[in-house]
């Protein structure tokens, strides 16, 4: 995405700067921040929380999963008389299933959020706008995308140039 | 490790040297064109056993055997049913006779001063010494053999003697049994043996008795011994009663329901009191100070005259033996005289004397070894160094080879004809087993070399002896005597006895020996002399007693221990008044009288092979002639070292657990200890059979031929002694020894405990691999292929029957491949092991009954143990079958379960100890 | 810990470019510190005689150690159960504490992971090295073999395998998730051409946008959420490795909890051992501060109060009941061979640590000197479990002793070199604090970049 980058040094600003934005009625910002900013939650699109279904549904696979595997393996593929005891003795079977539950529920989310987050990324266009190295460091960005319909590129320097920071177009 | 290393590098030594004497030359002088087998011979099918009879020879006399041959090699013994002496029983050393078959260790090569020598220098040396004999009748010509009841051999000595009037024959037995017809001399006149009919016998009096353990016949006696011991238990008959008197501890002793531990120079004392009190010798003897139970024992012995009999171990003195005669003769004891089976020849001192006045030019040493078990002051060493020329016929290169001028490889009893005759003076001829595995002579070959005979064959000297024997048709009576193992109509005749009327005057005083320290020289269970102590399934077999394996110690009272401030494990300096002296770790025995110590023979061997020597101490050199099993005048000093013993039980008593339980006869259970108890699990089907097992602890003698059965059956490896020290034997059925807790008297309670294939089986619930599982049989099956060696199973099996392959100890074995069981998986390192009910036996049962389409009968499947044990302790069969033994013998109210509590339901099940004490005795 | 009046859980005076030079310089700086050089150079000998050791023990066999018949079992399994219970202190912190939202945690959380992950590491290796064909160990995977046999569910051990399995898959996708935005400030911050492209591989593109930032909480969040029942489930597991079993003092329905206590017991311990040297080392006093001492100190008097309370069970339930068999062990426990390992534990873990309960002892060197008693006194309790309850159980006359060898211990102090060196390999390369957390946790006023543009 292409269009105006803002640097700001402190959070408090940039919080502040996304408001206006978002009363301007932009949708489509973007910030970047040394660590979760959970103050912009409000002014940033928020994309549907799809993970935790995710990993829910694979945790109740993994436990399904699991205790079919052993009843088919202990009762119906190869039953054997083991110290007297039934082939398919359900309770001896709960902790493997619950591991391999928690083991496909951990797996579906570290998996689930390399694929929502787009990672890993060879290349990252935001990487080359000047300084953006210190966005993981010390300096907040806010990017407003051009495509968006409410875009003006003169109207969103002015909100912008309300507040503490350094104003630059970007085109990757 | 570093020790196994260099076990192991030895024994592949020995097994190339022997295997490249295999490959050599055979053992005939004429080569013999062989032809590789296209078809198979007739009459024998690939995978499947043939069984030969033949006989096992132990100190001269004979026990039938039947070898299992697979693919035309003997690979387990079994005592042969139809013979008197074994009647289906084979002792631990018997067994190990397989193994020494096989031993690399054998010698394979005529020597000469250490040296490789050419067979012709010793043919031609003797065709030299034959022209000489020829003039002067073989002066100076001696043969020296061990004890022989071989008819046979006997007629060949006879015809040398002929040839050569002047030539000698003595006989030098380590463990001769001289003293019993000593004994006998002094009470009758004349030697004979007595057997002891225990059938017969509802009072038993041992003095150190050797009737179940080591005697000529004791098999036999044991399996009538043990019936009676079981009687209350069947409900068959009256149960016998048994005391024992005794110095240190015998398995009758143990058996026993009173056991009396004296010093040896008491024994005769009490012995006398009881003589006199059954009005077998003059009331004087009764003396003063005589123990309490003294009269009580006479008093049961006189009430059941013609049930009641004494027996004496051949190391007791003549005059023991001569009471004891006395006392049977007065009881009209059941007691056979036969008149004595192995023959007569003048002993080794006479022949030592000769040898040191330098009489002897020629000397023959046929399968003894007098330079390791000749007593100490015969000086037999110094005296062979005067002989010009010595020959030695021996399978080993042993201490007496070292010495001779010449060493020649010996065959072993299975590789060449011969006959001997049992206890009972019945014969058997002996079959070639196998073409000679080195290229060795037998006795009657030398003997013959002696004699010049050209073209001799041991067949046609066994043949002759015989043909003169039978009327009509030989050959069909010889088919039959090789068929049955036995050759018919030949048990000897009774010999009528009389006790001599000046007995009692003739009796020599008894001995006023009043030392502090008496030392006994007693034959090894196993080793017995040391003949076999190359054999590492008898090194490794726990002994009854003390557990011990891979060496003897100095068993000694706890009460002596702590007066002499000794502690077990630490080494002690025994020497026989300023003579030579032996060294040893001391052992603390219970059931040792006070002030006795007792030594084991059969040990510190010089030179036999890899196995052997080294192994423990040789007490030998205590032995004099004049008093070969026993030193007064003994002394003992502790070096303040120690030495660790290799026991497979650390712990002897039963903490008063229920575990071994124990009744008097007189208050047996009425109905079964616990009714089966309730389980969370439904019931699996059973299969077509429900295989179990019952032993009966009331005739577990604790003689350990299960074990030993057991290890030559499942191709159990031996470890060695560092090994068992830190408690990885590998017996698959061990006999547990528990002390009752009387410490003064303890009696001794065996306990064979094998897999006890619960039905709830706690070993396989914790088996990740299914490695394993029950079968439908009910069998706790072993899947080795699969296990990958958690050892949770080990943990989690009660019994602690399960044994783990800590190293690939088969691998290590020295043991050539051909002598395993082709029919038994040989263990990996690193999978775990343990009894499966013989179930290659089983399945060798199984498909023959399926290949005649009919149901497994009760008793086809026998389990090793079960087979060799002389009393019959042990049953096992099918709990689907309701008229099997086994069922019947659950079927009684003695029958309990190991720690039954923990309900895992054994299909192993145990009769609890009956006693039957005399209530008029309290002590012992 | 309310009874604790609140330090600062971090010094003032620090902002968003404090941290970084605090957390991303000490990777990133070229000259390698002495003590790094000498712990490392130990910890690879150490690991060097592991590897010797388990060469030697693949040629010879399991045979090279004490273990016999009886005592089936050895150092192998206690080690095992130590190294894991180590480990699950290191997920408590983090994944218990972050799901409290507890604010001190974010200063030790990544020693704390990292520390699990080597520990993890290490016991997962004793199991296999346990084995008497350790080449065969994949048949504990649940897939039939030629003959379409399947491994037995019913084992405790299968159980123990998966447990095994899932534990440490989890814990490195765990520690992995944490480190991913420190690794791109480290990335971002890195000046050598070599340091950008490894950090820059090992960062995957973090941009630090705020689409991520949201996922990453939730995705953080929920695994945090799983892994806390997952350490749980796995040390009960491992309890009932023992429990299955029907040994007296092994046969026990308390072992699961008391087991969990014991391992975070333990794996507080390993975490003080770790953080009070680091924090000097590194010059970390601004952010793991004397706060964080006092809570993992109370949560250590937390653990070892409740492992007290299973031992004094465990030794009193036998004589509560009628079971023989029970009471014996107990004796031999108390007065048996082990019974040094027994009473050591006793010292070690319950009664030794009491004295922190006064804050004045709370001295650097005392906390450490305990916390590594504790971890002593921990492994003195596995071996005592494995070993006391086998070497006399049922039958007497299969009594027997266990006597370990040199190779047992050198499998043992070699595992611990193994962990060292992998712990400072991290050290070295990898962020040790969590910058992003630390960040996060700054007071509002503070939350900015040095110079105000």
């Amino acid at each position: 995405m292409s269009g105006l980058a803002a640097e700001f040094a402190a959070e408090a600003a940039l919080v502040e700067a996304a408001g206006r934005l978002r009363q301007a009625g932009l949708r489509r910002i973007e910030a970047y921040t040394p660590y979760p900013v959970e103050a912009l939650d409000d002014f940033l699109p928020r994309p549907r929380a799809i993970l935790p279904v995710l990993v829910f549904a694979a945790g109740i696979l993994g436990l399904a999963g699991g205790f079919l595997l052993q009843w088919y393996g202990a009762a119906v593929s190869y039953p054997l008389d083991i110290g007297g005891r039934p082939p398919a003795s359900w309770p001896a079977f709960i902790p493997i299933a619950f591991e391999i539950a928690v083991l496909g529920a951990v797996t579906a989310g570290f998996i689930g959020f390399f694929a929502l987050a787009g990672l890993p990324a060879p290349y990252q266009p935001i990487a080359l706008l000047p300084g953006f190295e210190r966005a993981s460091q010390d300096r907040f960005f806010l990017v407003v995308d051009e495509a968006d319909p409410r875009f003006a590129a003169a109207d969103v320097a002015s909100i912008l140039g309300g507040f503490p920071c350094r104003v630059v177009p970007w085109r990757p | 490790m570093t020790e196994f290393g260099r076990r192991h590098l030895m024994q592949l030594v020995a097994a190339s040297a022997a295997l490249a004497g295999l490959s050599g030359c055979g053992p005939s002088e004429t080569p013999e064109k062989m032809t590789p087998r296209v078809d198979q011979a007739p009459g024998e099918t690939a995978g499947e056993a043939s069984y030969v009879a033949t006989a096992v020879v132990q100190e001269g006399f004979a026990t039938g055997a039947i070898l299992q041959h697979r693919m035309a090699r003997p690979v387990k013994l079994e005592g042969n049913p139809d013979h008197p002496a074994s009647l289906g029983a084979a002792d631990a050393p018997m067994q190990g006779t397989v193994l020494d078959l096989y031993d690399p260790g054998r010698s394979a090569a005529v020597l000469s001063g250490g040296q490789i020598a050419d067979w012709n220098r010793l043919a031609l040396a003797l065709a030299e010494k034959r022209r000489q004999w020829s003039k002067d009748g073989g002066t100076g010509l001696r043969i020296l053999t061990g004890s022989i009841s071989s008819p046979s051999l006997a007629a060949q000595l006879a015809a040398l003697s002929q040839q050569y009037p002047a030539a000698r024959w003595h006989s030098w037995e380590p463990l001769s049994r001289d003293n019993v017809a000593a004994g006998a001399r002094l009470a009758f006149g004349k030697p004979v043996d007595a057997l002891p009919q225990f059938d017969k016998a509802d009072i038993v009096l041992g003095i150190e008795s050797d009737a179940i353990s080591a005697a000529p016949g004791h098999l036999a006696f044991a399996r009538a011994f043990g019936a009676r011991r079981r009687a209350a238990e069947t409900g068959s008959g009256k149960m016998s009663r048994v005391y024992a008197i005794e110095a240190t501890p015998t398995l009758l002793g143990a058996a026993a329901d009173h056991r009396f531990a004296l010093k040896p120079a008491e024994i005769e004392l009490a012995l006398r009191a009881i003589a006199a009190a059954v009005d077998a010798g003059p009331a004087e003897w009764r003396g003063s100070e005589r123990p309490g139970w003294v009269d009580a024992v006479a008093r049961d012995l006189a009430a059941h005259h013609g049930a009641a009999l004494v027996h004496a171990g051949p190391e007791q003195s003549p005059a023991i033996h001569a009471l004891a005669c006395a006392i049977n003769a007065a009881l009209g004891a059941p007691l056979r005289h036969i008149e004595p089976v192995a023959a007569d020849a003048p002993g080794l001192a006479e022949l030592a004397a000769e040898m040191h006045d330098g009489k002897v030019e020629t000397l023959l040493i046929l399968g003894v070894n007098p330079a390791y078990d000749a007593p100490a002051d015969l000086g037999f060493v110094e005296a062979l160094k005067r002989v010009a020329l010595s020959i030695e016929l021996a399978t080993h290169v042993d201490e007496t080879a070292q010495l001779a001028t010449f060493h020649v490889p010996a065959l072993h009893m299975f590789e060449d004809w011969s006959d001997a005759r049992a206890f009972d003076g019945t014969a058997t001829i002996l079959q070639p087993q196998i073409r000679p595995l080195v290229p060795g002579h037998s006795a009657p070959a030398m003997l013959a070399l002696l004699a010049g005979t050209q073209d001799f064959s041991a067949r046609d000297l066994v043949q002759d002896t015989w043909r003169q024997r039978v009327s009509g048709d030989f050959a069909a009576a010889w088919s039959g005597w090789l068929r049955k193992g036995v050759v018919d109509n030949t048990a000897a005749a009774d010999a009528a006895v009389t006790l001599r009327r000046d007995f009692a005057t003739a009796l020599p005083k008894p001995a006023q020996t009043a030392s502090a320290l008496t030392v006994l020289l007693r034959p090894d269970p196993f080793l017995r002399d040391g003949a076999q102590a190359n054999n590492g399934w008898l090194q490794e077999l726990p002994r009854p007693f003390t557990r011990l394996t891979w060496d003897n110690a100095a068993l000694i009272a706890p009460a002596t221990a702590g007066r002499l401030g000794i502690a077990s494990e630490e080494l002690v300096d025994i020497a026989r008044g300023g003579g030579k002296k032996v060294r040893l770790a001391a052992m603390v025995l219970p059931g040792q009288a006070e002030g006795v110590v007792t030594l084991s023979l059969g040990y510190g061997r010089r030179a036999i092979g890899a196995v052997g020597e080294g192994v423990g101490s040789d007490a030998g050199v205590l032995r004099v002639s004049t008093a070969p099993w026993q030193a007064d005048d003994a002394t003992l000093h502790a070096t303040g070292q120690t030495y660790p013993l290799a026991t497979t039980q650390q712990h002897q008593t039963m903490d008063g657990r229920d575990i071994v339980r124990t009744f008097s006869v007189d208050d047996l259970p009425k109905a079964a200890a616990a009714p089966e108890r309730a389980s969370l699990y439904p019931p699996y089907p059973k299969g077509d059979n429900a295989w179990g097992m019952a032993i009966s602890l009331g005739s577990c003698i604790g003689c350990g031929a299960c074990t030993a059965a057991c290890q030559a059956e499942n191709n159990i490896p031996v470890v060695g002694r560092e090994q068992v020290m830190r408690g990885r034997a590998m017996h698959w059925i061990r006999v547990d020894r528990y002390w009752s807790d009387d410490v003064a008297n303890p009696g001794a309670r065996f306990q064979p405990v094998p897999c006890m294939h619960c039905e709830d089986a706690p070993c396989e619930v914790v088996c990740p691999v299914d490695a394993t599982v029950h079968d439908t049989d009910g069998l706790n099956v072993m899947v080795y292929n699969r296990c990958v060696g958690t050892r949770f199973c080990a943990n989690n099996c009660p019994y602690k029957v399960r044994r783990f392959n800590f190293f690939g100890y088969s691998g290590r074995d020295p043991r050539p491949a051909m002598s395993w069981n082709p029919d038994v998986t040989v263990r990996d390192r690193g999978v775990m092991e343990k009894c499966t009910y013989c179930i290659q036996r089983i399945r060798e049962t199984k498909i023959a009954a399926d290949r005649d389409n009919r149901p497994i009968t009760d008793g086809e499947a026998k389990t090793a143990c079960q087979q060799a044990c002389p009393t019959e302790a042990i049953v096992f069969g099918d709990l689907n079958d309701a008229e099997s033994a086994v069922r019947k013998r659950k079927a009684s109210p003695l029958d309990y379960a190991l720690l039954e509590e923990l309900n895992t339901r054994p299909r192993t099940t145990y009769a609890a100890h009956v006693r039957n004490p005399n209530p008029e005795i309290k002590e012992g | 810990m309310t009874a604790i009046e609140p330090a600062p859980v971090m010094l003032p005076g620090q902002d968003l470019a404090t941290i970084d030079r605090a957390v991303g310089d000490a990777v990133l700086r070229p000259a390698t510190p002495l003590w790094w050089w000498g712990g490392f150079t130990i910890a690879v000998a150490f690991t060097g005689l592991f590897i010797l050791a388990v060469e030697y023990l693949f040629i010879a066999g399991v045979g090279i150690w004490g273990i016999d018949i009886p005592v089936a079992w050895g150092f192998a399994i206690a080690n095992y159960v130590w190294w894991i219970g180590i480990a699950s202190g290191g997920t408590i912190i983090s994944a218990l504490f972050y799901l409290t939202q507890s604010e001190w945690r974010s200063a030790v959380n990544r020693i704390a992971e990292s520390m699990t992950l080597f520990a993890a590491a290490a016991a997962a290796i004793m199991p296999i090295l346990h084995l008497g064909r350790p080449s065969f160990f994949y048949w504990l995977f649940p897939i039939p073999n030629t003959m379409g046999l399947w491994p037995q569910f019913k084992s405790p051990l299968l159980w123990d395998f998966f447990a095994i399995l899932a534990y440490v898959t989890a814990s490195v996708l765990f520690w992995f998730l944490g480190l991913l935005p420190d690794l791109a400030m480290v990335r971002d911050r890195a000046t050598t051409r070599g340091s950008r492209v490894f950090y820059g591989i090992a960062a995957m593109g973090w941009t630090g946008s705020h689409r991520q930032w949201r996922l990453h909480k939730s995705a953080y969040g929920l695994l945090a959420a799983l892994m806390a029942p997952l350490v749980i489930s796995v040390h009960s597991i491992v309890g009932l490795d023992f429990s299955g079993g029907l040994l007296p003092g092994w046969h026990s329905t308390q072992f699961s909890p008391f087991f969990v206590f014991g391992a975070v017991l333990s794996g507080f311990a390993t975490v003080l051992l770790l953080v009070i040297p680091l924090r000097r080392l590194y010059r970390l006093e601004a952010f793991i501060t004397q706060r964080h001492l006092d809570l993992l100190v109370t949560f250590l008097l937390l653990c070892s109060l409740l492992l007290a309370y299973s031992y004094f069970i465990d030794a009193l339930l036998p004589f509560y009941g009628d079971d023989k068999f029970e009471r014996a062990t107990q004796l031999h426990r108390f007065t048996g061979d082990w019974a040094w390992s027994y009473w050591g534990a006793w010292s070690l873990n319950v009664v030794a640590p009491q004295i922190l309960w006064v804050r004045a002892l709370r001295r650097d060197w005392l906390i450490c000197l305990i916390a590594f008693g504790v971890v002593v006194g921990m492994w003195l309790e596995r071996i005592m479990l494995v070993a006391s309850s086998l070497y006399e159980d049922f039958l007497p006359s299969s009594w027997g002793h266990y006597v370990p060898t040199l190779w047992d211990w050198l499998i043992l102090f070699g595992s611990a070199g193994m962990a060292a060196a992998g712990f400072f390999l991290f050290l070295r390369y990898l962020p040790v604090l969590a910058a992003y957390e630390l960040k996060e946790i700054l007071p509002p006023p503070s939350r900015h970049g040095e110079s105000q543009g």
